[in-house]
């Protein structure tokens, strides 16, 4: 574009600062956190879905050389309360079950010990008196009336139902002439990173102080809750972030990982570490995710114009609420997706059953509605005998409509949606895969096309957490991200982050801004985590958020440190601060280059030279400076209008192209393109890694990954050799175009691009396989679309015909 | 072969990890992944899943990859173990990490030492590997972060560059 600033360093594909020390073996992650004297944990786990802890007998297990600590639900309830939670009212949850469990996998004792092997030894000495309960399986058991309660106190296993009406669903479902209607089923999945989560916590008993080492997020929010938790001064209790192994969602409360460490630290009186195993993490993370049972109706013209949406959806939490309705306030940001859709209607249904209870996981609800919606459109296209690339056409939000307002309130910021249509079809050249589709339907192969038009909310703001609720608990606003940017005394820059890595890139991000901001190599930035006592305000890593937050915390403190290097070049040149320009590190008088000094010469002065500074100026070439979210608006009392929430839209569209083997029911790949328009590209290389990554998850969730649970409750799929991972043998090569709309309300027009690979995917793979199956009938309604479905569904369409 | 130490249920073992010779006494039942990681220090192996699927923990023993969570210390008493922490050398990144450094082949790293040991392994023995042999090579490696094609590209570039030293 002709009016495009010219920019050095936003947009370039430089070498991430974070890769050396991964490469090398040399990054610090939580378990290579050692403290002297450390113990390690283990936990004895409910082999019950539903059980009474009738008794319990640690004795043997404390006899145990080696064995410094053992608690019991009841035992640890004394050295800590509750777990934190996010709006979890009204379910209170404990990090070791005291009475009951509610789900297999829950926690009933811990042990600290010498090494972990001594540790798990002594898990195998407890014993446990238990009383089974009837269990809550399923939505289905959990709501029929007078069935078993997963919380007896609640007197319901529904746990918060509610109707959200946002414009005139009523009038615009009358006016339609066609109701599009499906039943889908979003399958149980999780993030599943490589690295479990863990915790080393150092309790103090005489100075009350207590330092926990966690791969958490968020610990601006959680660490003050943590310290109530574990019954420590907030001014005595730090979290000190290490580098993550992953976390796509999963690690950002950690809520018993870190209780379990701190509780065994307090009994203990020694440093203890406690690693989930990788059963540990699948059965028990508490960070499964979205379980989903849909009912969805597109109200549309005959000549394919969508008018509203009605979504009826029931979601299985599992035990506990930790997150309350988080993943189903953040779809509300773009329910209605690129559309052009009148009015919206959402019933939700919370139900509590006897499983591993919800956290978010990429995309985080949002992925799921893509898919419903994408479904619904598919669909409509199918019934009016339109293309699914008219259709879209026909109904996608225009350049010049921005920013658009959607019915739930939130805006949109600015878009080409139909740019971005058109370059996925030249890319994957649409016409020649239709024609030889039908080519290869007439040799007795099924190809199938799959479209998806998706947005990806951005940059969030802190009311989805608790928007649902008629009256919030705590309705918190802020959603900050704090630098601190030091020059040093030889003129290089060192920047404090306040969010722990966690495999994005936020090391490469602020450097590449101050590349930006002062013309230095952005190589030589070197970059610090601060720990959460040391931290300025800061969300974190979520909602696709960091690039965005961190270039705008980093170019407010840019601006400070800016302003005070003008004062003293000026004072020291003996020139008026607007004469001076900043180019490649060096200060200088504009049009005179050779009246001018360094960024060394300034931070020199500025660290040893106090006579040398205008007088008003103090000693030091530092400035911390906290970005709140750039356009957010309250939500109205009657949530008629749920403000501005999540305003900066990133958008892409997914065109997969597969083959099915109907008779073993195997998915391939034949190509996979991926458009993305996320705004101003901060690293093009970082982005397309991120949208790779993100669509292998999506391919997972579309055709392999699922945790079922059986009739009692019992988890099938507890290892990853039943959960299955798509491995480099089934992912794709992606092909990856961009267009770029930028932002008018960020730095430099950013968007938030994070999710963006997983938000589309499962509904274009998922339209995809349902392109190839039309022509049998088939209709697919559930995910993952697993071999054995794709015969079953063929064998089923068959039988019907 | 290992020696039981006095009195004891503990075994004296002898290893060459990464050049550097050791004597150690460990319990039979210790992993080598632990004795690595624990007793060595080497934290560069990665812990992911336990029980031999996911290959973060993937090292090289007499040059062969090998899962040292499915492997007890004792069974590589005598051997010549390589490590991730034996790749670079003197601060200086073998072919192969740059590699993945330039084509961005990583993200959060977890499982990148897993993946760079199973990469020269195969470099070992296929020169000019294609991407589909690269796809076989690294399929019992879980990676949830990048996709793998970016992984597939280093190790073809870093084949390309020679990188099989």
């Amino acid at each position: 574009m002709a009016d495009t600033p010219r920019r050095k360093w936003v947009g370039k594909s430089i070498r991430r600062l974070e890769d050396p020390k991964l490469l090398a073996g040399e990054a610090r992650y939580i378990d290579d956190v050692h403290e002297s004297g450390m113990l390690h944990a283990a936990v004895l786990r409910s082999p019950y879905a539903h059980a009474r802890i009738k008794r319990i007998d640690t004795s043997r297990a404390k006899a145990l050389p080696g064995v410094v600590a053992v608690v019991t639900g009841k035992e640890a309830a004394v050295l800590a309360g509750p777990v934190p939670a996010f709006c979890a009212e009204p379910v209170v949850q404990h990090a070791i079950a005291i009475e009951k469990v509610r789900f297999a996998g829950e926690a009933v004792a811990a042990v600290a010990a010498v090494d972990r092997y001594v540790a798990e030894d002594a898990i195998d000495l407890i014993e446990v008196e238990w009383e089974p309960l009837a269990v809550v399986s399923d939505v289905e058991s959990a709501l029929r009336p007078g069935g078993p309660l997963v919380h007896e106190n609640l007197g319901t296993n529904l746990v918060f139902g509610r109707t959200l009406t946002f414009g005139d669903v009523k009038g615009d479902f009358a006016r339609a002439d066609r109701v599009v209607r499906r039943r889908l089923r979003w399958p149980r999945v999780a993030a599943v990173p490589l690295e479990t989560a863990g915790a080393v916590a150092k309790y103090e008993r005489t100075s009350r102080r207590m330092t926990v080492w966690a791969n958490t997020n968020m610990y601006h929010y959680s660490a003050m809750p943590f310290a109530g938790t574990l019954k420590v001064d907030p001014n005595k209790f730090s979290i000190v972030p290490v580098a993550v192994g992953g976390s796509f969602g999963s690690k950002h409360l950690l809520s018993k990982v870190i209780t379990i460490a701190g509780i065994l630290s307090k009994a203990s009186g020694r440093p203890v570490k406690f690693m989930e195993d990788r059963i540990d993490n699948l059965a028990a993370s508490d960070s499964h995710a979205s379980d989903r049972s849909y009912g969805a109706e597109l109200a549309v013209t005959a000549d394919g114009r969508f008018l509203s949406l009605r979504i009826d959806v029931v979601d299985d939490y599992g035990a506990y609420f930790q997150f309350g309705q988080t993943s189903h306030g953040n779809y509300l940001s773009q329910v209605t997706g690129p559309y052009t859709i009148g009015s919206v209607e959402i019933t939700l249904k919370a139900v509590l059953t006897n499983k591993c209870q919800q956290m978010v996981y990429r995309g985080a609800g949002s992925e799921v509605n893509n898919w419903v919606l994408e479904a619904l459109v598919d669909t409509a296209a199918r019934q009016l005998g339109m293309s699914p690339v008219d259709v879209r056409r026909k109904n996608l939000i225009r350049p010049e409509q921005f920013p658009y307002k959607i019915p739930t309130g939130n805006y949109y910021d600015s878009g080409n949606y139909a740019g971005v249509l058109d370059l996925a079809l030249r890319m994957v050249d649409l016409d020649r895969w239709r024609q030889e589709q039908a080519r290869l339907r007439a040799a007795g192969r099924y190809i199938g096309i799959g479209l998806a038009t998706c947005q990806q909310r951005s940059v969030y703001s802190a009311t989805e957490f608790w928007f649902w609720y008629e009256k919030p608990g705590f309705p918190v606003t802020a959603t900050p991200e704090g630098v601190t940017v030091r020059i040093g005394q030889s003129g290089q820059f060192t920047v404090s982050l306040n969010s722990p890595f966690w495999g994005n890139s936020p090391e490469t991000v602020v450097a590449q801004v101050l590349a930006e901001e002062f013309g230095i190599d952005p190589s030589t930035v070197s970059v610090l985590y601060e720990d959460s006592l040391r931290a300025l305000p800061a969300a974190g890593p979520g909602g696709s958020r960091l690039t965005v937050m961190l270039a705008g915390a980093v170019t407010g403190a840019s601006r400070k440190l800016k302003d005070k290097i003008f004062r003293i070049a000026a004072h020291l040149l003996e020139a008026s601060p607007q004469d001076l320009v900043l180019a490649d590190g060096k200060v200088s008088v504009a049009g005179v280059p050779q009246r001018g000094l360094t960024l060394a010469d300034i931070a020199a002065n500025a660290h040893f030279f106090k006579m040398s500074l205008p007088a008003e100026l103090e000693t030091g070439l530092d400035a911390s400076h906290t970005y709140d979210h750039p356009f957010t608006t309250p939500p109205s009392a009657d949530r008629s209008d749920l403000g501005a929430f999540y305003p900066i839209v990133a958008h892409a569209a997914h065109v997969p192209v597969v083959e099915i083997d109907i008779d073993t029911g195997l998915v391939k790949f034949l190509d996979y393109v991926a458009v993305h328009d996320c705004g101003t590209m901060m690293n093009p290389a970082a982005l397309d890694g991120q949208i790779a990554g993100g669509i292998a998850q999506g391919i997972g969730t579309a055709l392999y990954e699922e945790f079922v649970y059986d009739s009692e409750g019992q988890l099938r799929t507890a290892s990853l050799l039943d959960y299955l991972l798509p491995t480099a043998a089934e992912v794709p090569s992606i092909r990856i175009g961009h267009q770029e709309t930028p932002s008018p309300y960020t730095p430099y027009g950013l968007k938030g691009s994070g999710e963006g690979g997983r938000m589309v995917a499962p509904a274009a793979v998922a339209n995809a396989v349902q392109d190839a199956l039309a022509p049998l009938g088939v209709e697919v309604s559930e995910l993952p679309i697993t071999p054995d479905r794709i015969v079953r569904w063929v064998r089923e369409a068959q039988a019907r015909r | 072969m290992a020696r039981r130490a006095r009195g004891t249920n503990v075994r004296e073992i002898e290893m060459k990890v990464n050049g550097i010779a050791y004597h150690e006494t460990v319990e039979p039942r210790r992993l080598l992944v632990d004795f690595l990681r624990d007793q060595l220090g080497l934290t560069g192996t990665h812990i992911g899943c336990e029980h031999g699927v996911c290959g973060a923990c993937t090292v090289l023993v007499d040059g062969q990859s090998v899962r040292a969570c499915l492997m007890l210390a004792v069974q590589a008493d005598g051997a010549e173990v390589t490590t991730v922490e034996g790749l670079a050398r003197d601060g200086k990144l073998h072919p192969l990490q740059e590699a993945f450094w330039e084509h961005h082949a990583l993200q959060c790293g977890f499982c990148t030492p897993g993946m760079l040991l199973t990469a020269y392994e195969l470099l070992q023995t296929n020169r000019k590997p294609e991407p589909d042999a690269i796809r076989d090579a690294i399929a019992g490696n879980l990676c949830r972060c990048t996709g793998y094609q970016n992984i597939v590209t280093a190790i073809q570039a870093a084949a390309q560059a020679g990188g099989r030293a």
